[in-house]
């Protein structure tokens, strides 16, 4: 799969020269990126690199201080009044799932579509038991998140974004609070998901995941990005001392 | 709280804590000289007059008494059954009590030829005079909530003047600045609107910090993840924060309506004929004072007790709701 390109149709993401901080605390140095549609990047490195923070950055869940952050042909910016177009069209899986524990999985999803694009009611039922269907628990659809596993909320969590129509998806860690039998369900869905052609940019540990799935590995340290390389590249032939020695510590297991 | 498996001995199977428990009432009962009471007159026929029976008859009183008491006590302790403990325990007391009243000689006859008019005008004025505040109250407490969450320095410090303000000041002093300070700047107020004006925008004030408390208790999460779809200030509060945020401000604030129930009270100052308002006025003619107070106490203690009972009751609910 890492042969598929799609460069050609030009980036959906840029960062350039951004910095970060948090009071004196330097997040991010000077990050650039582009990522192109239809582009899966995974980007790994240790705890504290600044890997969540960076895509953060991406739907301005977090400010950045410096240099620019272009999503979609829009720009980023404090004073900017169509932060939540923006959002729309990014969709993000959290963590923690972040879903909403007062609503029933189907609301959880028909929400965005009803509330924010103004879909009839009727549609985004629809729209909500596709996705259902294609994360595989479309019989959970009445159920409550605290019902649910934790691998089948993080689906629902992959679903409710994807009822929006995003063009790019983010993954902050999203296998990461999962018990170790619940990672594969959500990482093949996420396999699904890319063959499908979605965008995604993923933060991860799961390096299989990156191997099998990612166009390009991003590893970072200590706010900056170290290196950048097509998986096969990445992991076979590091180049710097630091992703070698990362790289040796997760994969030893 | 959760209680442990392990319980100590039950103290009243110690027999040096009955001796001690029993020597301490003694003691009591001896001090306050119980030979007049009933437990005295009780014992009339075996030690004859009461008052001419002396240091002797004040101590086999005074010990029958403390015998009674302790035995009581154990008698109860040995009820296996805790509701069935609760209740016995509550009713000795309620009889207690009572008995404390009857004991001022009251006047039924006035009690029983008031009661009606004071539970229809007291205490309807009393609860839609609260029930018509508390729901201002709470409109306040969400604005002034947000208000003093908000980053907007102005909208902060209005709210927190306004908070300061309201909780600095008795209340009675506000009943009466509102009610005397309208018609100050020509506009003179009815004394129900003043009452109820001066009752939402106390409880207000104390109820922004709860509603505040409330909001801020839900994880971030909650909203990352709906900014995260687009959603806008507005809806993310009132879709997604206020009702998660409802189960944790419906225990204190049904607290603040109980309270608040008491409190309405201090409107009688201006003559809302209230509760408090005709348990004044009615027994004065006839200086029958005790009588309408004692009955308006009696008529707060219920309401309050309903309140409870409800408020428990949506507790179990929204309970039930999150263990779904």
């Amino acid at each position: 799969m890492s042969e598929t390109k799609h460069n050609t149709k030009g980036p959906i993401i840029s960062i350039r020269q951004m910095n970060k901080y948090y009071g004196d605390f330097h997040a991010l140095t000077d990050i650039n990126l582009e990522i192109s549609i239809g582009e899966r990047m995974v980007i790994c490195g240790p705890s504290g690199s600044g890997k969540s923070t960076l895509i953060r950055c991406l739907n301005r869940l977090e400010a950045h201080q410096s240099g620019s952050v272009n999503v979609n042909g829009v720009e980023l910016h404090q004073r900017m009044k169509d932060i939540d177009k923006v959002r729309s069209e990014v969709g993000m899986v959290f963590q923690h799932f972040n879903l909403f524990p007062h609503m029933t999985v189907l609301e959880n999803c028909t929400a965005g579509p009803m509330w924010v694009n103004k879909v009839p009611p009727e549609d985004a039922h629809n729209i909500a038991m596709k996705y259902l269907e294609r994360v595989n628990i479309p019989e959970q659809a009445d159920k409550y998140p605290a019902q649910l596993s934790g691998g089948q909320q993080q689906r629902v969590a992959i679903a409710r974004s994807l009822c929006m129509h995003p063009k790019v998806m983010l993954f902050d860690e999203p296998t990461s609070a999962l018990d170790p039998e619940m990672v594969s369900e959500v990482l093949d869905t996420m396999t699904d998901l890319a063959q499908s052609g979605m965008t995604m940019i993923v933060v991860t540990h799961e390096m299989g995941f990156a191997k099998k799935v990612a166009d390009r590995v991003v590893f970072m340290d200590e706010g900056r990005i170290v290196e950048s390389n097509e998986p096969i590249a990445f992991f076979e032939n590091p180049q710097s001392d630091r992703t070698k020695k990362f790289l040796s510590q997760v994969l030893v297991h | 709280m959760i209680q442990d498996t392990v319980t100590e001995d039950i103290i009243m199977r110690k027999p040096k804590f009955i001796a001690f428990l029993f020597t301490t009432i003694f003691i009591c009962f001896f001090i306050f000289d119980p030979s007049q009471s009933i437990v005295g007159h009780l014992l009339e026929p075996a030690l004859g007059d009461p008052e001419k029976s002396g240091f002797y008859g004040r101590c086999v009183t005074a010990s029958m008494s403390a015998v009674l008491l302790v035995l009581n006590l154990l008698a109860i302790s040995w009820i296996p059954n805790f509701r069935l403990q609760v209740i016995t325990v509550w009713l000795q007391l309620l009889i207690l009590f009572l008995s404390f009243f009857y004991s001022f000689d009251l006047s039924f006859e006035f009690i029983r030829s008031k009661i009606w008019f004071m539970v229809t005008q007291g205490i309807f004025t009393t609860l839609y005079v609260s029930a018509i505040s508390i729901v201002i109250a709470s409109f306040i407490a969400i604005i002034g909530a947000v208000a003093k969450m908000s980053s907007n320095g102005f909208a902060y410090a209005i709210a927190s003047f306004y908070t300061s303000f309201f909780r600095g000041l008795p209340l009675l002093m506000q009943v009466y600045l509102i009610y005397l300070g309208f018609p100050q700047i020509g506009y003179v107020i009815d004394a129900v609107p003043a009452g109820i004006i001066a009752l939402s925008l106390c409880y207000g004030a104390y109820m922004t910090e709860i509603f505040r408390a409330g909001i801020m208790s839900i994880d971030h999460g909650q909203w990352e993840g709906s900014r995260a779809l687009g959603f806008k200030f507005g809806l993310i509060m009132r879709k997604i924060i206020l009702p998660q945020s409802i189960p944790l401000i419906i225990p204190p604030t049904g607290n603040q309506f109980i309270a608040m129930l008491k409190d309405s009270s201090l409107v009688s100052v201006i003559g809302v004929w209230e509760l408090m308002f005709l348990a004044r006025t009615l027994g004065n003619k006839t200086f029958n004072h005790m009588e309408m107070l004692i009955t308006a106490a009696m008529l707060y203690w219920m309401m309050t007790m309903v309140l409870e009972l409800i408020q428990s009751r949506i507790e179990r609910k929204y309970k039930k709701q999150q263990s779904r």
